[in-house]
């Protein structure tokens, strides 16, 4: 019904609108068409006047009303080392085309609202000047060389790709739809490859390959964390159709392209904490973040620098929002070692881990520092005296020794000797399954295979007794397979030191 | 032999009889025939004025298509809260309703985007402007007979319609019409599972869009050799008319690169249909790694903007020729530098092919190779900036007559400049990092190509109206329209360029996900309620265009606007042959206005003795 009378109303304003025209055209006839041609025609020029004005107010005005969303202009300044750059080239541009606007358009107007048709005056024939047009032609020719160079000496040095030897931190985004994945490249400092094929939803995001040992200790952060005054290369991405790694406030945008990594270079001078502080200069600024919590944080407390996406990928290109922080070094360097890898955390020794039975490079270190750790503490008496011997492992069902026992076997050896005075007991542990008896020999076996090894690498037989717990003593249930597995355990006790 | 009656009272018939070249057209009634039947005259007519008309009632069909679209989106963008359940009965289950509250789906806001654009680019400002003016003026204003093959030049139209057809079909599939972009960037325009309009919409997009390059590349032969080999006896190349020099040089690029941005949808027919990777490398989507590597999605960019990039000058070249040509009539002077406007439309012309990767700055291509595009691309500005000076000198000194097509030229003016320096902070790759994809962009394009050439096909509709349907249209409501659409385009986009500035992005559903886009909201109503009134006004145009063409005020002499070129001497109604007897021959450039103290002096009329030619 509403849309009923809508069509009407409208329909009906068509009628008065297209009366109203008739209405002039038939006064105009009545009252001698020439006279009043003419004086439209006057008031015609005069609205050109009036246009002009109104026009060049209403620029003037709305710049003033939005100042605030000019480039490099106060609470909209740039938040990268080029950005800067960028905003003035912008605001030169603006300038001179600023000045072009509006002098063609007082001329546009101006001479139409001046040689408005007046029937006591005739046209002036004047059909070409070269030398006007060679002014028009040099002028703007000139000041175009002078924006090309400004702008391309810019462009060169921003879109350089950084000298691998330059200290640069390397992250990766990766756009899909509909969002973004963040990785960091962990300690190495380096990214580890990546194959479309490997992806693997919720397991392999990204499709790291992790026979690759860059890979090991790379990282997917929810949000993009960088340290201010370094100069950081983002790695960009897609896994299906195009996006655009896009961050507003330091004058960032790249295309993600699938099959075709790009890049952008960038360096961040303000940390998230300084561009708050500025922001909270300006009055538009000073509300509540939340319009229905007056007592909430002011907008400036809750700024944050946001990536964005600006490619159209689909129904969900609006919403790839992505958080950027930029820090201090120092809390960068707490940041990323608050954060996990994601091979170690989510990968190893899963069935997609092809390392899965083996000693990574980086387990081994660490087991070498933590036994450290734990063996001299249980020295000094802080720590307990009996230190699980974590990668110790036996072939199944037997006591000969895995390969990979030795890196913690010779670790232990080494500590050891060290320590000659130390007298320990190496014990042997099984799990519940089969027979008592059998697990109490098996168990011996096993300590006992440890034992020779150590003194092979030179340890006192001396220092060294084996002793087999069977299953006596679990540490963890026997009714789950993690359970027994935690259970059949190789344990060093220290007796004596 | 002359069957042709000769009105001895009128200087222009007596002379087209005494100096004119007698083809013996009005002894062949034969070629009539064809043009009997209704069918023959209004539908599958081959006289370039009924197609003129065609394609220009077409496109007015695709405009308020086109344009009603862009009201249904900014309503999105300017009232988001708003409750849309008013427009289900149209948009059906597009609209979900959600507690009683009916929003437009994200889907669905995309395909209306890219069809808004796919719409008004080809279908409007390259059929319904080229199309309408080239077909109505090139025979007329170099003194043909028609095209040189109206056969070609009706099938032109019918593919045009055809693809209009398959168009229109596409927008009522049940997965929605295309919804990528008008750009149509693979992959996610070749990949079905990408997006619900990938699917079918895109495949009659695709068709749709081919049909419409085999009707562009048609007219665009038929108008190069019309105007190369038709021209009547005495109108050399410089004597021409500023529009046709606009339509050939239009024509030219049409010819050369549709059928690159053919070869473009070709491909990706094929890696849509049949397993190719031209596009496509290394995608994984829904859960599925494809089996499609090596081809390179930059690739098409590179071969739709060696189009893309020509087609907005197949936009505006014609506009502009149609507003120097108007220009000069209601200022009653010459064109300011005929010669610098001729050498100036080539010279875009050729610039035009030179640009086209100002579009990829930041699509991932080499940022070495943009160092050439961005010298090109600013060096297109000179050219522009001569024939805005010119513009604006052509009306220093003159006795202008404030007609509707005169405003139109006027405002067509006013935006080129405010669209085409904007143009240059684009063309300019360190801005473009900031400024590429946002609503700069948007405020810029829709300035210089959409609103820019809308004025000029709006100066052409009111000021060859008569021409066309021998009345004028209403005068009043065409003042009407112009100050409304000139207040109200500008009030459109002009803030466009702040919402730029602020890094807004382009092609947002809804900026309420980003803190850094979400604080300008009363900007986007603002922008929508003047949507809103343009929109209104446009309606207003096409009521007064079909009033007009029934009830408008009849054309009582054959040249209204004291104009000199050769349209103007042909019958009020002008038939089959444009001149019943011989066709004029002309003896002097178009622009004698106020020439040696004669108002003006129309191209057929002799130098008269010691007369110095105008264009000296």
């Amino acid at each position: 019904m509403i849309g009923l009378v809508a069509i009407l109303i409208v329909i009906l304003l068509a009628v008065i609108v297209v009366q109203l025209g008739r209405v002039s055209e038939l006064s105009a006839k009545i009252r001698g068409e020439q006279e009043v041609e003419l004086q439209k025609n006057n008031r015609t020029g005069f609205y050109m006047l009036v246009f002009l004005v109104a026009f060049l107010v209403f620029c003037v005005y709305s710049a003033y009303a939005y100042k605030d969303v000019m480039l490099g202009y106060g609470p909209h300044g740039a938040a990268s080392e080029h950005g800067a750059e960028l905003d003035s080239i912008f605001n030169v541009t603006l300038f001179f085309t600023g000045i072009v606007f509006v002098l063609t358009h007082i001329a546009l107007f101006w001479f139409s609202y001046k040689y408005r048709q007046d029937n006591n005056r005739k046209a002036t024939f004047f059909s070409h000047s070269t030398k006007l047009e060679i002014i028009w032609t040099v002028i703007p020719s000139i000041v175009l060389i002078f924006l090309v160079v400004r702008g391309l000496n810019v462009w060169n040095i921003v879109m350089a790709d950084v000298d691998p030897e330059e200290e640069h931190i390397e992250i990766e985004a990766t756009g899909y739809q509909f969002a973004w994945d963040i990785r960091y490249p962990g300690a190495d400092g380096k990214l580890g490859t990546k194959n479309f094929r490997l992806i693997k939803p919720g397991v392999n995001p990204l499709g790291q390959d992790w026979t690759d040992l860059k890979n090991v200790d790379d990282f997917h952060p929810d949000k993009i964390v960088l340290p201010v005054g370094k100069k950081v290369r983002v790695r960009i991405n897609s896994k299906d159709v195009l996006h655009n790694f896009y961050l507003p406030h330091f004058r960032v945008k790249m295309d993600a392209v699938p099959g075709l990594p790009t890049y952008f270079i960038f360096t961040p001078t303000k940390t998230t904490a300084e561009y708050r502080q500025s922001l909270k200069e300006y009055p538009e600024w000073q509300v509540p973040a939340d319009p229905t919590d007056p007592s909430g944080p002011e907008m400036w407390e809750e700024f944050q620098y946001e990536l964005a996406c600006a490619e159209l990928c689909g129904k969900g290109h609006y919403s790839m929002r992505r958080i950027v922080e930029i820090v201090s070094q120092e809390e960068y360097e707490n940041w990323l070692s608050e954060q996990n890898s994601y091979y170690l955390s989510n990968i190893r020794n899963t069935a997609d881990d092809p390392f899965i039975g083996q000693l990574l490079d980086q387990e081994i270190l660490m087991r070498d520092k933590e036994l450290k750790e734990e063996f001299s503490s249980a020295l000094t008496g802080e720590g307990a005296t009996t230190i699980n011997l974590k990668n110790v492992f036996f072939q199944s069902g037997s006591s000969l020794l895995q390969d990979q026992s030795k890196f913690e076997l010779n670790n232990l050896a080494a500590l050891l000797q060290a320590n000659s005075n130390v007298k320990v007991e190496l014990g042997g542990h099984t799990d519940s399954q089969g027979d008592d008896g059998a697990n109490q020999i098996l168990s011996q076996d096993r300590a006992q295979s440890v034992l020779n090894f150590l003194r092979t690498k030179g340890v006192s037989a001396a220092n060294l007794t084996a002793r087999g717990y069977g299953e006596n003593s679990p540490i963890e249930t026997n009714e789950t397979p993690e359970g027994r597995q935690a259970n059949r355990r190789t344990e060093l006790k220290i007796i004596s030191k | 032999m002359a069957h042709v009656h000769v009105n001895p009272n009128d200087p222009v018939e007596v002379l087209i009889e005494e100096q004119g070249y007698d083809d013996h057209f009005h002894e062949h009634h034969h070629g009539d025939k064809y043009q009997s039947s209704f069918i023959g005259h209004y539908i599958f007519s081959m006289d370039h004025k009924i197609i003129a008309r065609q394609f220009l009632i077409t496109g007015m069909f695709w405009a308020i298509i086109g344009a009603a679209m862009s009201i249904v989106f900014r309503l999105q963008l300017g009232f988001p809260e708003a409750d849309l359940q008013w427009i289900k009965p149209i948009l059906g289950k597009w609209i979900t309703v959600n507690e009683g509250v009916g929003q437009l789906s994200p889907e669905f806001y995309y395909a209306l985007v890219t069809m808004h654009g796919t719409i008004l680019v080809f279908f409007v400002l390259t059929a319904g402007l080229s199309g309408t003016f080239s077909n109505l003026l090139i025979p007329l204003q170099v003194g043909a007979r028609d095209m040189a093959s109206p056969f070609l030049n009706m099938l032109s139209y019918w593919f045009f319609f055809l693809a209009s057809v398959v168009m229109f079909y596409s927008l009522f599939l049940s997965t929605g019409p295309f919804a990528g972009g008008w750009t149509a960037y693979p992959p996610l325009s070749a990949l079905p599972q990408a997006s619900s309009g990938s699917g079918t919409g895109m495949t009659l997009w695709l068709v749709s869009l081919t049909l419409f390059v085999v009707s562009a590349l048609l007219g665009g032969i038929n108008y190069i050799t019309t105007i190369l080999n038709l021209r009547t006896k005495g109108m050399t190349m410089f004597r021409m008319p500023l529009p046709m020099w606009a339509f050939f040089v239009t024509a030219i690029l049409g010819v050369l690169s549709f059928p690159v941005l053919a070869s473009g949808f070709f491909m990706l027919m094929f890696d849509r249909g049949l397993g190719t990777s031209f596009f496509l490398s290394e995608i994984f989507i829904e859960g599925q790694a494809l089996d499609r590597v090596g081809g390179s999605p930059i690739l098409y960019q590179h071969l739709f903007w060696f189009l893309g990039h020509p087609e907005v000058y197949i936009i505006i070249l014609p506009a502009m020729g149609i507003v120097s040509e108007v220009l000069s009539v209601h200022a009653r002077k010459p064109i300011f530098g005929y010669m610098a406007m001729v050498y100036s439309i080539l010279g875009i012309g050729f610039l035009a092919f030179i640009v086209w990767a100002h579009h990829m700055f930041m699509s991932g291509v080499n940022p070495f190779l943009s160092n050439f595009f961005v010298i090109f691309t600013l060096i297109i500005a000179v050219p522009s900036a001569v024939k805005v000076f010119n513009w604006i000198t052509t009306l220093w000194g003159g006795n202008i007559r404030f007609t509707s097509s005169m405003l139109f030229s006027i405002g067509f003016v006013s935006m080129f400049i405010s669209g085409g320096l904007t143009g240059i902070f684009l063309g300019n790759s360190a801005i473009d990092i900031q400024l590429h994809d946002t609503y700069f962009v948007v405020a810029h394009f829709h300035i210089v190509m959409g609103v820019a050439a809308f004025f000029g096909m709006y100066a052409g509709v009111y000021h060859w109206f008569p021409k066309m349907f021998g009345r004028f249209m209403n005068e009043t409501l065409g003042k009407i329209h112009f100050w409304v659409t000139l207040v109200g385009a500008y009030a459109i986009f002009w803030p466009m360029h702040y919402l730029g500035m602020a890094g807004v992005p382009r092609r947002y559903y809804s900026f309420e996900t980003f803190d850094a886009f979400k604080h300008f909201g009363e900007m986007n109503q603002f922008i929508t309620v003047a949507a809103v009134v343009v929109f209104a006004a446009q309606v207003l145009m096409v009521i007064n265009f079909f009033y007009s063409i029934f009830n408008g005020k009849k054309m009582t002499t054959k040249n209204p606007y004291g104009a000199n070129t050769l349209e103007w001497t042909t019958p009020i109604e002008t038939g089959h042959g444009n001149w019943p007897g011989k066709i004029p021959s002309v003896h002097r450039w178009p622009y004698d206005y106020g020439k040696d103290g004669k108002e003006f002096v129309p191209q057929i009329f002799p130098l008269e003795e010691g007369e110095v030619a105008g264009d000296h």
